[in-house]
């Protein structure tokens, strides 16, 4: 069995996010880092490996974006992963939703995976959707925030919470699933998986390489267009309390409760 | 003329309320647009002609009636691609909530359409659809336009109002019979809706304290319970800590869990992500204690405080018994 796991590098939690107002694109220079929801991902990739029950012969973490993002494919190597895939091309820049996923379909046609794995959401551009987009284009039957994931020869067994309840779902392989960050606890990669990911195989491709075709990718090959940017409407901020002395940080919560009513 | 194709998605004989919404969007948005407001329904038997015909109420003028099975993204795909290829519909509408991003989301790859999601508002520029979707935590709006159509909108949890059309208005309920692609097949549902922890009502209660990950353990709960008596609530929670067990699906709230505005919401030790914030921020007093003084929910709360829960909640809980003389 081979897993493709999707990785995407991504402003770091701590830097703060904005657009840049010329390109319309989110600004995403300063200090970046693997898209956290994609960790679980991998993890989940790495205990199918080692849960005993199907053998697995690689796992492949594959990325979309520039030069830079080889970063998120040595931390996905040093959590577990065998190799790496990285798509880069100028030709992609911004590409939307319907345009990055037919460029990771394509790439991931190549691999041919049985399983591909993705975290539910992008820390950055949070939209939720590249697995059920990816797997349309593959043809494969899958399956979003999933938190927990049963393998068996030749199909899975999933569970997740969806609109009225916790869902469980039998799906057959190959297929792809998005997980939610309740599946797993992710590991800490050790210190030689660190120093060791970047002798890991790692294979560079151009959108000729991954037969895209690039009038389908880039901005001029997107379906959306972002027509403006807009301030969120003004709220008044709210009150903040450090607390220093608890009991003085308690009167002030009860009198701003008592001021509003709230204890009658 | 062909116009808007809204999905409703419905359990046990009700149609979802985020669905009906997007109906009611539907059909708002169809009439500026002078086109044809219709929606899908998809399911087995269980479907009956006058349930469809009653989105009639919410402004849908056609409704496609399609056996197949209902609670699962592919088979819908199936049924709304194949109406808006032969039918010519310009949009496709989903109400907020985890289906309408997967059925979405496939559509985006069947048909190669534009895709928005996390919308919070839908407006008509120069004969088109225009989507305002809120990016970066809430930082900033975009207005996401549509290159070629069809377009596919996703809405935020609770975005489009219900509004009620007309009394006993009714749809034209057509039923369809639709090709399942081969890879629709291969997912099935085992159990749908299944319920863990007790039942619990929370929306009806005019104060709650909501518990998140900053508890750290399920006995961290027994803090926001003692709390949550003191002041005459009841308790919360959110999905992470649902998911990890600590508390029941019942009390959770936000995407995939219930909307709620009571007087006073207590959020104790939540983060405030947006799958959280469109559950509750309807609230009218929002107070939020968190460690972390970068916590999203800070943005959005009324009363913030920066501080340790374990020192905070208990001493709360004493001065609320007391201020309320027991």
């Amino acid at each position: 069995m081979k897993i493709c796991v999707l990785v995407k590098e991504v402003p770091d939690a701590a830097v703060e996010k904005r657009m840049d107002p010329n390109t319309k694109r989110i600004d995403r220079s300063g200090e970046k880092n693997l898209n956290p929801f994609d960790t679980h991902a991998i993890e989940a990739a790495m205990q199918v490996k080692e849960g005993g029950i199907v053998d697995v012969d690689e796992v492949v973490a594959v990325t979309m974006g520039p030069e830079t993002a080889v970063r998120a494919l040595h931390k996905a190597v040093s959590l577990g992963a065998d190799r790496s895939v990285h798509l880069t091309d100028p030709s992609l820049a911004g590409s939307d939703c319907c345009a990055t996923g037919y460029a990771l379909a394509r790439v991931l046609e190549q691999e041919a995976p049985d399983l591909v794995l993705l975290g539910q959401q992008s820390d950055d551009g949070e939209c939720y959707t590249m697995g059920a987009i990816i797997a349309d284009h593959l043809r494969m039957p899958s399956l979003t925030q999933v938190i927990k994931m049963d393998v068996q020869e030749g199909s899975l067994r999933c569970e997740r919470q969806a609109e009225y309840g916790y869902d469980t779902v039998e799906i057959d392989l190959p297929a792809v699933i998005s997980v939610g960050d309740a599946i797993n606890e992710p590991r800490y990669p050790s210190l030689k998986a660190i120093m060791g990911a970047k002798k890991k195989p790692l294979e560079s491709k151009s959108t000729a390489d991954a037969a895209i075709e690039t009038d389908r990718v880039g901005e001029p090959g997107s379906q959306t267009a972002v027509l403006a940017i807009n301030p969120p409407p003004a709220k008044q901020a709210g009150e903040i309390i450090e607390d220093e002395d608890t009991d003085e940080t308690i009167q002030k919560i009860m009198s701003w409760m008592d001021e509003r009513k709230l204890l009658a | 003329m062909s116009g808007i194709l809204t999905y409703a998605l419905h359990y046990q004989g009700a149609f979802n309320k985020n669905s009906l919404g997007a109906v009611s969007e539907g059909a708002r948005l169809a009439q500026q647009l002078g086109v044809e407001s219709a929606a899908v329904v998809v399911g087995g038997d269980d479907v009956t002609e006058e349930m469809c015909a009653s989105l009639g109420q919410y402004g849908a003028q056609k409704v496609f009636r399609a056996n197949a099975p209902e609670g699962l993204g592919a088979p819908v795909v199936d049924v709304m691609a194949t109406l808006i290829q032969e039918r010519g519909y310009r949009y496709a509408l989903f109400g907020g909530g985890l289906l309408g991003f997967e059925i979405g989301a496939g559509l985006t790859a069947r048909l190669r359409a534009g895709v928005t999601m996390e919308v919070t508002r839908v407006k008509v520029q120069d004969g088109k659809l225009v989507a305002e979707r809120p990016i970066l935590q809430d930082s900033a709006i975009v207005d996401s336009g549509y290159v070629n159509e069809p377009g596919i909108i996703i809405g935020r949890l609770n975005a489009f109002e219900i509004s009620p059309a007309a009394d006993g208005a009714s749809a034209e309920v057509e039923t369809l019979d639709v090709q399942l692609s081969e890879w629709s097949t291969k997912a099935r549902m085992v159990q749908r809706g299944e319920q863990r922890g007790e039942q619990v009502n929370i929306e009806d209660a005019d104060v709650l304290v909501a518990g998140g990950r900053g508890l750290g353990k399920a006995e961290g709960f027994e803090m926001a319970e003692e709390l949550a008596e003191a002041l005459g609530g009841a308790v919360a929670a959110t999905r992470a800590v649902v998911d990890a067990g600590w508390y029941s699906y019942s009390a959770q709230i936000g995407q995939t869990g219930k909307t709620v505005a009571p007087k006073l919401y207590l959020a104790a030790g939540i983060s405030g992500a947006i799958q959280h914030k469109v559950g509750m921020q309807a609230s009218e007093n929002i107070v939020a204690i968190n460690k972390d003084p970068n916590a999203p929910i800070f943005e959005f709360s009324d009363l913030g405080v920066v501080g340790d829960l374990n020192k905070i909640l208990p001493k709360l809980t004493a001065a609320v018994k007391a201020a309320k003389g027991g």
